[in-house]
């Protein structure tokens, strides 16, 4: 008779072995919902300016010649600066809170925070990413504004779903999320800050606390 | 002996080496070390067993001034291991059927 004990324990510890060696397991969801909130903040300061920033482009719509016209459109780029000023504070804001997060967790998980799991998930997440940030910087070079917001959602969106295979099932699903919303945000051009408050604010609150409760809460931590 | 079942792999420490070789391109020996908790010298040997039997490529280089070692499943490694599992498989199924 066969003792099935060690075969049992044996597929175990292989499994185990297979998803930790490819996949970087520590992400937080307390990352996610840290996110969520500074993004939130962030839109809430961004909404007056936004709708500055709607009536002027309204005005260059007018195709007035002259001296309004221009100052207009001055007017419009000035005020897209800034918000993409305030973007960029609110992502550096948004993912330095994010690595501490899941440094903490990479600790007691016992994972090393930057492994070769966690360099090739950070590798899938950067090359959309970037690709999408210098896109959506030529888009507002050029004086194009409407499709920045979904525009940036799409582009977040599918690189999560890349970095997906590298992490956490549920990156996946919020890579989908962002994508479906950054395509609706392309039907209601004028209101690219709720859909950027809906994408980057509500799905990672919601996302981050779903993997939190699935992995991190009640003890089911395990190294 | 069962059928199926491969010699080569009765050590936890070789079926852990192989799980994560299959797995992944090149990987360091310190990386391997630290995912299977072991020594050196007992990861070495192993893999020295791995490499005699052509389951495992075995490269090594300088990254800079310090020597790096990095091993990687050969195909025949991987097919092994792979039948292996299988027969664990069955083993297991057969087991839940009787």
């Amino acid at each position: 008779m066969i003792d099935q004990g060690p075969h049992h324990q044996d597929l175990a510890h292989i499994r185990g072995l297979m998803e930790r060696s490819t996949r970087f397991l520590s992400l937080s969801g307390l990352s996610g919902m840290f996110a969520g909130v500074v993004a939130l903040l962030g839109a809430l300061v961004a909404r007056e300016r936004y709708e500055e920033l709607i009536l002027a482009s309204g005005g260059i719509g007018l195709r007035g010649a002259g001296e309004g016209a221009r100052y207009l459109e001055s007017h419009v780029l000035t005020t897209a600066w800034d918000l993409v000023l305030l973007a960029a504070l609110v992502l550096v804001l948004a993912v330095s809170g994010a690595a501490w997060f899941t440094w903490r967790r990479a600790r007691r998980t016992g994972q090393g925070l930057w492994d070769p799991s966690a360099r090739r998930l950070a590798w899938n997440l950067a090359i959309p990413l970037v690709s999408g940030g210098l896109f959506c910087l030529a888009m507002l070079w050029h004086g194009n504004v409407a499709l920045v917001a979904p525009a940036t959602l799409v582009f977040y969106g599918l690189a999560l779903l890349n970095a997906s295979k590298y992490t956490l099932d549920e990156i996946r699903w919020l890579g989908i999320s962002e994508v479906v919303l950054g395509l609706l945000a392309t039907a209601w051009v004028g209101a690219g800050l709720l859909f950027w408050a809906l994408g980057f604010g509500v799905l990672h609150i919601v996302y981050g606390g779903l993997m939190w409760y699935r992995h991190e809460s009640h003890g089911n931590d395990a190294p | 002996m069962i059928d199926g079942l491969n010699k080569a792999f009765e050590s936890r420490v070789r079926l852990g080496i192989m799980a994560v070789l299959v797995v992944n391109d090149w990987v360091d020996h310190a990386v391997l070390k630290d995912l299977l908790a072991v020594t050196d010298g007992n990861l070495a040997s192993h893999l020295a067993a791995l490499d005699a039997l052509k389951y495992v490529q075995v490269r090594k280089r300088f990254v800079g001034k310090r020597p790096n070692t990095s091993y990687k499943a050969t195909p025949a490694g991987a097919k092994a291991f792979r039948a292996h599992l299988d027969a664990i498989d069955q083993l297991l199924n057969k087991d839940l059927r009787q």
